[in-house]
């Protein structure tokens, strides 16, 4: 009962704290709701005059119509038309080319005796939200041209083929939004964290907080407990807008990602903690938690830059930042809408770090001041 | 005779190559005003930590109300109140909310400690709902004697409460302690003004982590070894002067309205002989022996002044 | 111009319907020591802003070193010296880094800095510690150094905000033979201070009460117009007859 009081005491004057300081506050819940739109717009970058090689080996009635479509279509810039694949690697190497469209020989022949006729598409995704964009224009504008040709009956006349260069496993432009969540979690959790308990180091009430019969595991629990909860409730905010605006879906268990959050954001504050126990000021906190946790959470998790794409020691490196497990569960739960039996291994990685992590910040809080 | 509240047995603590206490011993008696004397840097703070077990000693030992510091720590923490040197409130919080707060850590409620904090808070309660960073020197020393209060601790540590506040707040603040001892409470306070040791039952003055005394405010002041005069002169800073190249003179310092002197020299005539120096230097001047003050006695044993 | 370093003649402020500074009326006299006193909240803070440029004052008038308080605070900024308890020099810089960057902030010259740098170092026994960071001094040091520092552009007047808090007695008293030489070269100070005993160090005294200067005039003729022993009488008396100060200025 009397342990009780302490706690609610500590919730209370933190809660006041959080809502006192008006600046702040909107600083941690517009930001993560303003970067939706902004990484929105990057990657939904509009994709016009698109430079498109044909390869036509044996061009025929039925290639000029698809190939009049796609020049006519405003999209694409025909900058070549060759008889063999040999010369769209120097295309695509020099930028003179940003997309191919291969037709197979006889095309038309096959489309006449109503043969599955094939057609590659080749997609320079070096830029992969680019390239996605791309392939998604040509894919969609052979489509319709297929869909007028039969008519609705049959099977379906051109079969597409589609390749990503440089790039080939390009997955979705909803990525970031997993990668935004573990990105608000950290800063709310580690950076708030981190600098409200070096800014009681700073006015000395540390001080008195220590001299009381408050036990160290209160004085962290009654200080993160608002934070967990801000920062919950901006996931939220983020997941609704991005579905709001650019669709991004959550196909798999809510509550699962949000327990799955609660892990990620305990990982966090322990992170903040533990840094926290380490530096003398506000000042020296917040440069501890930018370059300890925002960096790596932002270059090595697969937020910006798809894990894949790296080189080997860093992605060996990513392996032990808890943001790069986090995201690729939430990825798992959002776009592939799989559940605990394809993410346990994952999990199991996350509350092991958490673990360690929340032992290492729990030892790191003296119950002295050296 | 009581059991003493606070006692400390060669209480030794560096930091690197720092010696910020150095061998220090004393004792605190049960319902005492201790008062420690003296200036930043001195060790005040780092003592005040090891007894609210904040910080460990290297050496020795130290005890409070019967408790080891270093061992009973959770025992000494329900039992002290303690005001740090620095400001240690919420200023973004108001001056109930500081109150509400500090009383919940320690599983009270205000309404509960209100007979022990009333006198002081009676002088709050006007600016009950204002933030206490938009609070006045005084005001916020009052607030944080307060919260210190609020749980009925057995003894109180105080360290600089009035460092940085105006001489009358000063004033008010040490009418408010004196009131608490005089309900029996056991405070040990330090503070960097002279003026204030006079307000305790015992001091000790302290001064590079050493003590320089431990005694009755008056008796400390008696202890002072040889004469002191009181040079009275309207040029002030020329009498220093001359008195600086005067071939008798063993220290001369300013000292309020006057100048304190002390002489190489024992016996009678000594004032008389430095009028004449004074004169031959145009000066012109009352020179009387006048009892020592707790200052002189901490400036005759502090020494010289630590090197740059 | 020489014989009046700074009047105030009606000065006031006011912040929304509060009265920080009350119709204050004073001088200072070239190379005087003024010491002004009041409690917290009594209004010296907002008066010394506005007397070194930081801040306009709501009415009257006020001039220091001959530059008006409303038209040229820059050049009154260029005329005084400025240092307070709490923000004086950068601990992590040396000795010699601090004084070298106060002097290019006045637009002293390099030759003109170094050889104001050795006299200053030598005036204050300092010689071989110019290298030293400023926070390993003591902190009486740091205080000496800062106030020489702050007359390192001969400026004629110098305003100290509660220069010797925490300082130990001796040191004290030599920070305030600093004072005395300043003033004897010329250079009016003007002194705020918690000690009383700095009080009686004065040439005259100022002291606020509630936002108006309800004394002005030498320790004795102070303490003989409100019948008091001490400094710290005359004080408690006139503080005591203001209304409680709750609120900082």
């Amino acid at each position: 009962m009397k342990r009780s009081s302490a706690f609610l005491g500590l919730l209370q004057k933190e809660a006041r704290h959080i809502l006192r300081d008006r600046r702040t506050l909107a600083v941690i819940v517009l930001m993560p709701i303003i970067q939706v739109v902004l990484f929105g717009y990057a990657i939904r970058t509009d994709v016009e005059d698109i430079r498109l090689a044909i390869v036509d080996p044996e061009p025929d009635a039925a290639t000029h119509a698809l190939r009049t479509r796609l020049g006519a279509s405003g999209l694409f810039r025909i900058v070549a038309v060759e008889r063999s694949t040999d010369g769209l690697n120097a295309l695509f190497a020099s930028g003179a080319a940003q997309q191919a469209v291969v037709f197979e020989r006889g095309f038309g022949d096959r489309l006449e005796s109503a043969r599955a006729a094939r057609i590659q598409i080749i997609t320079d995704a070096a830029e992969p939200n680019t390239g996605t964009a791309m392939q998604n224009y040509a894919d969609a504008l052979i489509r319709d041209h297929e869909g007028e040709l039969r008519e609705g009956t049959g099977p379906p006349p051109i079969a597409a083929d589609v390749r990503m260069r440089f790039n080939p496993t390009r997955e979705s432009s909803n990525l970031f939004v997993p990668g935004l969540i573990a990105f608000v979690i950290t800063i709310i959790s580690a950076l708030m964290t981190a600098i409200s308990l070096a800014r009681e180091k700073e006015t000395g009430t540390m001080e008195v907080l220590l001299v009381s019969p408050l036990r160290p595991v209160e004085i962290i629990a009654g200080k993160v407990a608002p934070y967990l909860l801000v920062g919950l409730a901006t996931v939220v905010l983020v997941i609704i807008e991005a579905r709001l605006i650019f669709g991004v879906p959550l196909r798999g268990s809510a509550v699962l990602l949000l327990a799955e959050g609660v892990l990620f954001t305990v990982t966090s504050l322990s992170l903040g903690i533990l840094i926290s126990a380490r530096t003398p000021s506000q000042r020296v906190a917040m440069t501890a938690v930018l370059a300890g946790t925002m960096l790596p959470t932002v270059m090595l998790s697969g937020f910006i830059f798809p894990l894949e794409s790296l080189p080997t020691p860093l992605r060996l490196i990513s392996a032990v930042i808890p943001a790069r497990w986090f995201v690729e569960i939430a990825r798992g739960i959002m776009l592939k809408g799989v559940g605990l039996d394809h993410l346990w291994q994952e999990s199991l990685v996350l509350v092991g770090m958490t673990g360690v992590l929340l032992m290492a910040s729990m030892r790191s809080f003296r119950v002295r001041l050296d | 005779m009581s059991a003493p509240a606070v006692v400390a047995e060669s209480v030794t603590r560096r930091f690197a190559d720092v010696v910020a206490l150095d061998d220090v011993s004393f004792d605190v008696r049960a319902g005492e005003l201790f008062g420690f004397v003296g200036p930043d840097g001195g060790g005040k703070t780092t003592l005040f930590r090891i007894l609210v077990t904040l910080l460990l000693a290297d050496s020795g030992r130290a005890s409070v109300l019967g408790l080891d510091v270093a061992r009973d720590l959770w025992a000494i923490r329900r039992k002290v109140g303690y005001m740090p040197g620095r400001f240690s409130l919420y200023p973004d919080l108001s001056v109930e909310e500081n109150l509400q707060f500090f009383a919940s850590v320690f599983g009270t409620t205000v309404e509960a400690g209100m007979p022990t904090i009333a006198p002081i808070y009676d002088q709050l309660a006007p600016f009950a709902t204002r933030r206490a960073g938009a609070l006045s020197g005084g005001m916020k020393q009052k607030l944080a004697l307060s919260c210190a209060l609020v749980h009925h601790p057995e003894i109180l540590f105080l360290d600089e409460p009035t460092t940085g506040v105006d001489a009358v707040s000063r004033r008010e603040f040490w009418d408010l302690l004196a009131d608490l001892r005089g309900r029996g409470l056991t405070i040990v306070v330090s503070t960097p003004y002279m003026d204030e040791a006079g307000r305790c039952d015992r001091v000790a003055l302290i001064q590079r982590g050493r003590l320089l005394g431990v005694d009755e405010p008056a008796a400390v002041a008696r202890s002072f070894s040889g004469a002191v005069l009181e040079v009275r002169s309207r040029e002030r800073y020329r009498a220093l002067l001359a008195l600086r190249a005067f071939e008798h003179t063993d220290t001369v310092h300013l000292f309020g309205e006057w100048l304190h002197y002390t002489d190489r020299r024992a016996g009678n005539g000594i004032a008389a002989d430095v009028v004449a120096h004074l004169r031959t230097n145009g000066i012109v001047a009352d020179v009387t022996p006048i009892a020592p003050t707790i200052e002189d006695t901490f400036i005759q044993r502090m020494g010289a002044p630590e090197a740059a | 111009m020489t014989g009046v370093a700074i009047v105030a003649k009606g000065l006031t402020r006011r912040f929304g319907g509060f009265t920080a500074v009350d119709a204050v009326t004073f001088d200072v006299r070239a190379g005087e020591v003024f010491g002004f006193l009041g409690a917290n909240g009594a209004g010296k803070t907002t008066a010394i802003r506005i007397l070194t440029g930081l801040l306009a004052p709501s009415s009257g008038a006020a001039s220091v070193a001959g530059f008006d308080v409303y038209r040229e605070r820059e050049a009154i900024k260029r005329s005084i010296g400025y240092m307070s308890q709490r923000f004086s020099l950068y601990n992590d810089l040396t000795v010699r880094e601090n004084i070298r960057l106060y002097g290019t902030i006045y637009g002293l010259s390099a030759s003109v800095i170094r050889a104001r740098t050795d006299n200053l170092l030598e005036r204050l026994r300092l010689g071989e510690s110019g290298s030293k960071r400023v926070g390993t001094l003591p902190l009486g040091w740091k205080q000496k150094l800062a106030f020489s520092v702050a007359l390192l552009h001969q400026p004629r007047i110098v305003f100290l905000d509660e220069p010797t808090g925490g300082v130990d007695p001796v040191t004290r008293r030599q920070f305030w033979e600093l004072i005395y030489g300043a003033a004897g070269q010329g250079t009016t100070v003007f002194v705020t201070t918690h000690y009383m005993d700095e009080a009686e160090y004065c040439d005259r005294l100022g002291i606020m009460v509630a936002g108006r200067l309800d004394a002005l005039g030498t320790p004795h003729e102070l303490k003989e117009r409100f019948g008091a022993g001490s400094m710290d009488e005359v004080f408690l008396r006139l503080a005591r007859s203001g209304a409680p100060a709750g609120a900082a200025a």
